[in-house]
């Protein structure tokens, strides 16, 4: 592998990794919020007990997406110079803003709650939780403007060898941003509620201590989850048909539609043979992608060799092919978990309205397996808009190959992506033993009356 | 005067409050393992920085993307010059960060030792690697024509920077203990300020020594002429005081003077740069400086205009949360790390 490969794959594995931890503080940190609101306003301390609870877990996962975040800051710059050198002009602002406006505002106030709970009044106290939250959901807005830049590149002229920026105004307003944006917000709130969900059905068939907490949270969850799946999916369709008008051939490698078509089928399983660009076995519904491309049942979708016979005009000769293999199939994950989600918190729903789901044993236990559903479909949702864009680095204007530090040697970049993915790898069970010792444990309400014996035990001092 | 010269001001500005504000959490991270004989007092001196470590992060964080955006090639030419030493420091960054969280999470001795010396390290790599950074960048680093940095990693670290290591690694030491005086007490406190005391020595000398061989590694000295203006004498006449408030046990002096002595010798080492950058040893016309690395006009604007709107702001919260952990820690303290 060259230094281009070991560089991208360097990008690929620390950026899946930060967003591994990023879903969850944005939709944890509202939830946790919310709790805490709750409390303030009834004063009832089971409402307490749960914000401490989650927001322990809240606090492990933190840590990780802070740490594995300081290297996306620097990476830009170390792997990927020419990158920073043309698109710097527009591209750094965004994320300058990120950590002024959002960082600093999260860790501040993060570190106010942890340290604040007798140091601040209970209101104050609430509010920065919701200015935690604010803070995270703002960062992911400012990153998906720059990479919104990327994907959809606008509010710019080429001068001087370089993109710079010309319209402020118009990369806050880029489209992109605002089909993209919904669509991680709403994909945060569903990572954050089946993560509750599963650790609460566990603790519901365990009949652990503390009941009220796990069946608040409970139907919390599955109320939070029906908001979050539902917005998640339909923001999805936006984007989707977004994608056919301006980044067409990411989608049709997300569709493995080798020729134009109209109406066009949706692809149901197609095993492909890339290199020749045909179908070895496909099950395709017809009309279905125009449907979903156009709300009607006609319409063109263009396929992979017309748009690269396009591009070679539009650009020069080239590749100008996403790896398709890739494209289909996490397109084909992230919709199918998703789906599956929409199921589980639909059934959630059905069993929560009949009051009978604390008896529904293997419901508890899908509920608890669920939580693997959203990570699948973050990672492999931000795969598939990563890859599907390549050959660009900047869509139209520059290739990813065209991008990366040429200072940096082979050696340099083989030996970072080893050193990072080891560590990642320790920390990663690091964070999932925590993870589970805290799930496991419990709130910390005082197990029911004491008896004598034991309270003369504990301080070693008779009663 | 123009948005180059005030964005190099604001990054300038935003180093130095990192170095400031981070640099006493390295120190007293250093300090851990020395100062911290049981669990207890191990767990009362991480937890003095405990609230406001990552917010002191955020500084380097946005002086990075500020680099970014108004000095792209700043950033490009610098990250991936310094690629394996950036490296080590983000590992560097990473362990410390979970450690501060993970620690406390379990009872195991075997755990805390070892998230222990992730902290001690995570400290000490950086508060070094700094000093070596901020020596290469005024020394003078081989960058080509092209501005790529041509010198690989060895190069680095040459006599000069590793000198500035040492001196932002003992003065970074010596200013957590002076932070840590104003944080502890009891017989913690009493062996704080003891130990402070032998750390002053240690950081004059190395900071000393950077300024001499200073006269022969780089052009600071006849940029900065015979009169070298205001900031060197009153970094020197700060560590100086630093030294005399410490052996008099008041802490809060103390600290304020190395706070002093650390702004004092960034801003010097700001004005030997400006208005370069970096300086190119292979050629002066191949340096990059404030007008051939930035951005154009319109994003320099911009990007004054929300600095202009949220700096205030950012202050003002950091302000209020340093006042609502204002006292001290006692070994009956509640702990949250
Ligand atoms: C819980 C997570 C989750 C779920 C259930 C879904 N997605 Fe998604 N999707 C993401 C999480 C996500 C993501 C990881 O957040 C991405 C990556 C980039 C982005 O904007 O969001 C994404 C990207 C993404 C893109 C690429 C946009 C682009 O490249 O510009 C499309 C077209 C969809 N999604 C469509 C869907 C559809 C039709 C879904 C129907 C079930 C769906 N997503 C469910
Ligand atoms: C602002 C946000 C983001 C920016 C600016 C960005 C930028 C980039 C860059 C510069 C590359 C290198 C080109 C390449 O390797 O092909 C890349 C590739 C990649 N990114 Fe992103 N990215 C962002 C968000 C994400 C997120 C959140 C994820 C996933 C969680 C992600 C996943 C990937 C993957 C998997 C690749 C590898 C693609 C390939 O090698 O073909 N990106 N992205
Ligand atoms: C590839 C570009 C990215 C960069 C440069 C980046 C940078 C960072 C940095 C430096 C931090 C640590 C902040 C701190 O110390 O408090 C961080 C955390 C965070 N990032 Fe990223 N990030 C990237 C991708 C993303 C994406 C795509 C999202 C959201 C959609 C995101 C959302 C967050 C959030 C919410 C946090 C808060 C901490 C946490 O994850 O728990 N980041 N990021």
């Amino acid at each position: 592998m060259d230094a281009l490969m070991l560089a991208r794959l360097q990008f690929a594995i620390t950026t899946v990794y930060h967003f591994f931890f990023v879903p969850l503080t944005l939709g944890l940190s509202i939830f946790l919020a919310i709790l805490e609101t709750i409390y303030v306003r009834t004063g009832d301390e089971k409402y307490k007990r749960m914000v401490k609870f989650w927001g322990k877990l809240f606090l492990i996962n933190f840590a990780m997406g802070v740490v594995t975040g300081i290297v996306q800051e620097f990476q830009f710059g170390m792997n990927w110079s020419e990158y920073s050198r043309f698109v710097g002009d527009i591209f750094g602002a965004p994320l300058a803003i990120e950590a002024l406006l959002a960082f600093f505002l999260e860790s501040t106030f993060l570190g106010l709650w942890l340290f604040g709970w007798d140091k601040l009044s209970k209101r104050v106290h609430a509010f920065t939780m919701w200015m935690v939250a604010i803070g995270a959901n703002i960062s992911a807005l400012w990153i998906l403007i720059a990479n919104s830049f990327m994907q959809e590149p606008v509010g710019y002229v080429l001068r001087n060898g370089r993109a710079e920026m010309n319209d402020f105004f118009a990369l806050l307003t880029n489209p992109h941003v605002w089909v993209q944006f919904p669509h991680v917000f709403f994909a945060g709130v569903t990572t954050a509620s089946l993560f509750v969900l599963g650790i609460s059905a566990f603790h519901l068939l365990r009949k652990s201590d503390d009941q009220p907490v796990w069946h608040s949270s409970f139907r919390f969850a599955i109320v939070y989850g029906l908001i979050g799946v539902i917005l998640v999916i339909m923001q999805g369709h936006t984007q989707a048909q977004h994608m056919v008008k301006n980044q067409p051939m990411k989608m049709a490698a997300a569709e493995a539609l080798w020729d134009s078509e109209d109406p066009a089928a949706m692809s149901l399983f197609t095993w492909g043979d890339e290199k020749n660009r045909r179908d070895v076995f496909a099950i395709r519904i017809p009309d279905l992608l125009s449907i979903l491309a156009y709300n009607r049942t006609t319409g063109e979708v263009k396929g992979i060799n017309q748009l690269q016979a396009e591009y070679e005009l539009k650009y020069g000769p080239g590749d100008y092919v996403p790896p398709v293999a890739i494209t289909y199939w996490t397109f084909r994950m992230m919709v199918g978990s998703g789906m599956l989600m929409l199921l589980v918190v639909l059934m959630g729903l059905y069993f929560v309205i009949k009051e009978n789901y604390q008896n529904r044993n293997w419901f508890l236990k899908l509920a608890l397996w669920g939580i693997a559903l959203p990570y699948i479909a973050n990672s492999t949702g931000w795969i598939m808009t990563e890859v599907g864009r390549q050959p660009w680095i900047v869509f139209g204007l520059q290739k990813t190959a065209d991008a990366v530090s040429p200072s940096v040697s082979t050696g340099e970049v083989l030996f970072s992506l080893i050193v990072f993915t080891l560590l990642y790898g320790v920390l990663m069970g690091a964070d999932i033993y925590l993870l589970k010792k805290f799930a496991l444990l419990g709130t910390d309400r005082p197990k029911s009356e004491p008896p004598v014996e034991s309270l003369t035990d504990r301080f070693g001092v008779e009663l | 005067m123009d948005l180059n010269i005030l964005w190099f001001l604001l990054i300038a500005v935003l180093f130095i409050g990192f170095f400031f504000l981070e640099g006493f959490d390295y120190g007293v991270g250093i300090l851990l393992p020395i100062l911290g004989k049981d669990d207890s007092q191990r767990r009362q001196i991480i937890n003095s920085i405990g609230p406001v470590w990552d917010a002191n992060e955020v500084w380097l964080l946005t002086a990075g993307g500020a680099m970014f955006a108004a000095f792209p090639e700043w950033y490009a030419t610098m990250f991936s010059g310094f690629y394996l030493a950036l490296v080590l420091m983000l590992l560097a960054l990473i362990v410390r960060g979970v450690a501060f969280e993970f620690r406390s999470k379990d009872q195991h001795p075997k755990w805390r030792a070892t998230w222990d010396w992730c902290i001690f390290i995570g400290s000490f790599v950086p508060a070094l690697l700094w000093g070596v950074a901020l020596g290469n960048l005024v020394r003078g680093v081989p960058i080509d024509g092209d501005m790529n940095y041509v010198g690989g990693f060895w190069n680095l670290l040459n006599p000069y920077a590793l000198l500035g290591g040492l001196a932002t690694l003992t003065l970074f030491t010596f200013h957590g203990a002076a932070f840590l005086t104003l944080k502890l007490s009891g017989e913690l406190l009493n062996r704080t300020q003891a130990f402070a005391k032998r750390l002053w020595l240690p950081a004059v000398v190395a900071v000393v020594l950077f300024v001499v061989s200073g006269y022969w590694a780089t052009d600071i000295f006849t940029r900065l002429g015979v009169n070298p203006g205001v900031a060197p004498v009153i970094a020197g006449a700060a560590l100086l005081a630093a030294g005399y408030f410490i052996m008099k046990n008041r802490g809060g002096w103390a600290f304020f003077m190395t706070g002093l002595t650390i702004a004092f010798s960034a801003i010097t080492l700001f004005m030997g740069l400006y208005p370069r950058v970096m300086v190119s040893s292979l050629s002066a016309d191949w340096s990059l400086t404030i007008y051939n690395a930035s951005s154009s006009p319109y994003t320099l604007t911009v990007m004054s205009w929300i600095a202009l709107i949220f700096v205030p702001i950012v202050l003002g919260y950091t302000i209020w949360s340093y006042w609502v952990f204002r006292k001290r820690i006692h070994s009956d303290t509640e702990l949250e790390y």
